[in-house]
């Protein structure tokens, strides 16, 4: 069944902030094997004009991603998970997410569109700091795939 | 190590890289993301859904595709837009060996304020994996 298009426009409530701390960006840093200085070392990252160690460009999904629960497990909504691809991803920074951020994220559904018998939801969450200053905006596309395609 | 805009012109190449990827690096980086779907580290629920194999987290091959960009412009934070289209998955055999993501880029187009879009193609075994990827960058 598609999903109802009248969740269109639909924005979620603030989430908790995310306390982003800089071990946590060594960790993601190491798992995708990026040994920029600016991630790991605080001097590093102020030679380059930051307060502290930044993140990584893709970072900010451990917490959209999170944050799009709200959406991906609302039962009104009733998106069926399993049938879920992440179909594509766009991230818009005003400045890098940086240790000591603490990072709350409000979740829009920008769309709902049904295309060759798949429903495209595009979802995006604004990262805001703790002085309620823009951190960055992300945008995905998920696609759950029709039914009849997803096997039994 | 800061790339001045009057350096670069549209056609300009970023140095290219290549990324092996293993079961063990895609079980790192299950652990660092949060993102624990089976169909990247469990080969019998992969083959279930009707994925040739274990695939690479499609986040794990953004992150590595726009290293080109942060290590041509060496300031991560100089990436002020970052976009990719998820078109093939990056199967990731238990072999020992696993697969690479192959990257390259070139300076597509030249913006205002001195920033710049940079094009990346992603490919693993001769297929491309990444559509529409393409970062814009702050230069000095």
């Amino acid at each position: 069944m598609p999903l109802d298009p009248s969740f269109i426009g639909r924005t979620y409530p603030p989430t908790p902030p995310y306390e982003v701390g800089r071990e946590k960006i060594r960790e993601f840093a190491v798992a995708i094997g990026d040994a920029n200085p600016a991630y790991t070392d605080p001097e590093a990252a102020k030679a380059l004009g930051y307060p502290d160690v930044i993140a990584p460009p893709t970072f900010p999904f451990l917490i959209t991603y999170q944050a799009s629960a709200q959406v991906v497990e609302d039962p009104e909504l009733g998106l069926d998970f399993s049938r879920v691809v992440h179909g594509d991803q766009k991230f818009a920074y005003t400045r890098p997410v940086r240790a000591g951020d603490r990072l709350a994220v409000t979740v829009t559904i920008d769309s709902i569109k049904s295309m060759a018998g798949n429903d495209v939801l595009s979802v995006r969450g604004e990262v805001h700091d703790q002085s309620g200053e823009h951190v960055v905006t992300a945008l995905m596309m998920l696609v759950a795939r029709g039914a009849d395609e997803a096997g039994e | 190590m800061a790339i001045s805009f009057d350096e670069v012109a549209v056609g300009t190449e970023l140095p290219a890289q290549s990324f092996p990827v293993t079961r063990a690096t895609l079980v790192r980086y299950a652990g660092a993301s949060g993102d624990f779907n089976p169909i990247h580290w469990n080969e019998k629920f992969a083959l279930e859904v009707g994925l040739p194999d274990v695939i690479a987290h499609g986040m794990f091959t953004m992150a590595e595709a726009v290293r080109v960009v942060t290590d041509w412009v060496g300031d991560p934070g100089a990436v002020v837009e970052y976009g990719v289209r998820f078109t093939k998955p990056v199967p990731v055999p238990n072999d020992g060996v696993g697969a690479v993501i192959e990257v390259t880029g070139k300076v597509a187009a030249l913006l205002d304020d001195r920033r710049v879009r940079v094009d990346l193609v992603a490919t693993s075994g001769g297929q491309k994996v990444l559509g529409m990827s393409r970062a814009v960058v702050q230069l000095s």
